[in-house]
């Protein structure tokens, strides 16, 4: 790679160790990935946040870090592993607590504004068109690149981390404009959509693309089909971005086939114990619509919604959340379905949930079953 | 011989190979450095000061925490030798301060176990 001279100094420790722990990442990567050269970020994302994901080692590296590391741009959080406000309602041990605790001080310590939030492209404004960011969390890096005009790669904990402390990030795939040209298009040909069949399209998609995917037949999504698209894809994969309409190459379908067996690869159970909403997490237009689906029913079984935090005001003041909590529903913020250990195996053997992503980390991390199905036929299925 | 540099920096000592990849999570004891994966066939060795030549990491990215964890432990390896570069194992060395580089096959295999090496993680040469 080619640094300029300020670079140079700053990996040879001239101003200091952070600094050249951070640039050390930056290049290792970029070496690795093919890099060759640093540009700069206006906005870096963190994921890294949740105990149950980095342990006793990333609770500790943080920890250090932050004595004297300071983030120079803009730095947002993922969620953690549960709801500080509400924690004393469910049956977690003090270890995970206080680990968690120290995560998050180092974090803000380090001057990471607090959002814990997997959705930072829709409680936060939106940097102009075209201008790079750098975000570690893959449904906000593939929403970023695909919807907002943003430019970043699917980041990994360390390279957004060391991009927060240094403004900077390496110039590589997704960054060049030819690596985001798709080469592979994806003919939507299920007929009957809702946000579910956008989930396994993702699943699909984020299996068999490269960097960058076309989608065509896809022309009527809403924020719900957007962002579980987005999860979709990330989780399955590499793929970091997607286009609409048929480009050059090869052309794959996308039919009741295909979707049949991903939802036979993650719907392991026909019922399940618990409810889960929100992975992504649900923004005040999703929270919205499902206070409305919920007017005049109750939940039958426990239902727990996961949300930001910035939006905790605004949905307590337009009623919706007194409206989900009357029906049984349980509102947590600043933490998210995938990984919490909220989601204990020793008390559920399932889960539903609407979410594709959710389903996989529920199956994979918490090891319980899941039933998948859409919200629609959750409300239907699940209330009286 | 050449080598191309991932994470810079210079070492001297001997050589551990291991013969298959390395989890880095789940494989090695942070406090000790002890390879405690019973199915790897570096089982019971320790990873401390010595070069470490292994294949390349697998295994969940927060692996590098556990680099981390080595260094801060003091039973971290001087250097790191690989064939391939995966995120996981740049990331650790990385923020661990370890040098890393990456050899080609041919080079890789004239590697001996518990030889004395120099390695230059600046110009990118193992002598």
């Amino acid at each position: 790679m080619e640094l300029t001279k300020e670079e140079e100094n700053a990996l040879d420790g001239k101003q200091g160790d952070t600094l050249a722990l951070a640039y050390r990442t930056l290049v290792a990567i970029g070496e690795a990935s093919g890099a060759d050269r640093l540009i700069p970020i206006e906005w870096a994302h963190l994921s890294g946040v949740n105990y149950n994901t980095i342990g006793d080692a990333g609770k500790e590296f943080l920890s250090h870090l932050s004595q004297d590391a300071k983030f120079k741009v803009k730095t947002t959080v993922n969620p953690m592993g549960f709801d500080f406000d509400s924690v004393s309602r469910y049956n977690l041990d003090d270890n995970f607590i206080e680990s968690q605790r120290s995560i998050k001080n180092s974090y803000e310590k380090m001057g990471a504004i607090p959002s814990y939030s997997c959705i930072p492209y829709e409680i936060f404004d939106v940097p102009k068109q075209g201008t790079h960011v750098s975000f570690a969390e893959s449904n906000a890096a593939i929403y970023a690149n695909s919807f907002s005009g943003l430019k970043t790669n699917k980041e990994g904990a360390f390279s957004a981390l060391a991009s927060a402390i240094t403004g900077k990030s390496p110039c590589s795939d997704l960054r060049d404009d030819d690596v985001r040209k798709p080469n592979l298009t994806i003919r939507m040909k299920i007929e009957s959509r809702d946000e579910l069949t956008y989930g396994m399209l993702g699943y699909f998609a984020g299996k068999v693309a490269g960097s960058s995917v076309a989608l065509s037949g896809v022309n009527d999504l809403d924020r719900r089909s957007c962002k579980s698209l987005c999860a979709g894809m990330g989780t399955s994969g590499a793929c970091g971005m997607f286009t609409f309409g048929e480009e050059e190459g090869e052309k794959i379908d996308f039919d009741k086939n295909e979707m049949q067996k991903i939802h036979d690869e993650l719907n392991t159970s026909e019922s399940g114990d618990l409810i889960t909403l929100g992975s992504p997490q649900l923004g005040l237009e999703e929270i919205g619509d499902l206070a409305s689906m919920l007017k005049g029913r109750s939940f039958q079984k426990r239902c727990m919604v996961f949300c930001p935090s910035a939006i905790k005001g605004q949905i307590r003041n337009l009623g919706y959340a007194n409206e989900i909590e009357r029906a049984g529903g349980e509102l947590l913020f600043d933490c998210c379905t995938c990984l919490s250990p909220l989601v204990d195996n020793k008390e559920v053997d399932s889960v539903i949930t609407n979410s594709v992503k959710g389903a996989y980390y529920l199956k994979t991390s918490n090891n319980v079953d899941v039933n998948l199905k859409s919200l629609k036929r959750i409300v239907q299925e699940e209330t009286r | 011989m050449n080598v191309k540099v991932i994470v810079r920096g210079n070492a001297k000592g001997s050589l551990l190979i291991a013969k298959s990849p390395i989890n880095f999570l789940g494989g090695i004891d942070k406090k000790t450095g002890i390879v405690h994966d019973k199915k790897h066939d570096l089982f019971g060795k320790s990873v401390g000061g010595k070069i470490l030549a292994f294949p390349f990491g697998v295994g969940s990215s927060v692996g590098a925490y556990t680099l981390y964890s080595l260094k801060y432990n003091n039973c971290a390896p001087l250097a790191m030798i690989c064939l391939k570069a995966d995120l996981t194992t740049a990331s650790g060395c990385a923020i661990s301060n370890i040098p890393l580089v990456i050899a080609s096959k041919d080079d890789y295999d004239l590697l001996q176990e518990n030889k004395e090496i120099t390695l230059d993680a600046v110009d990118g040469k193992i002598l």
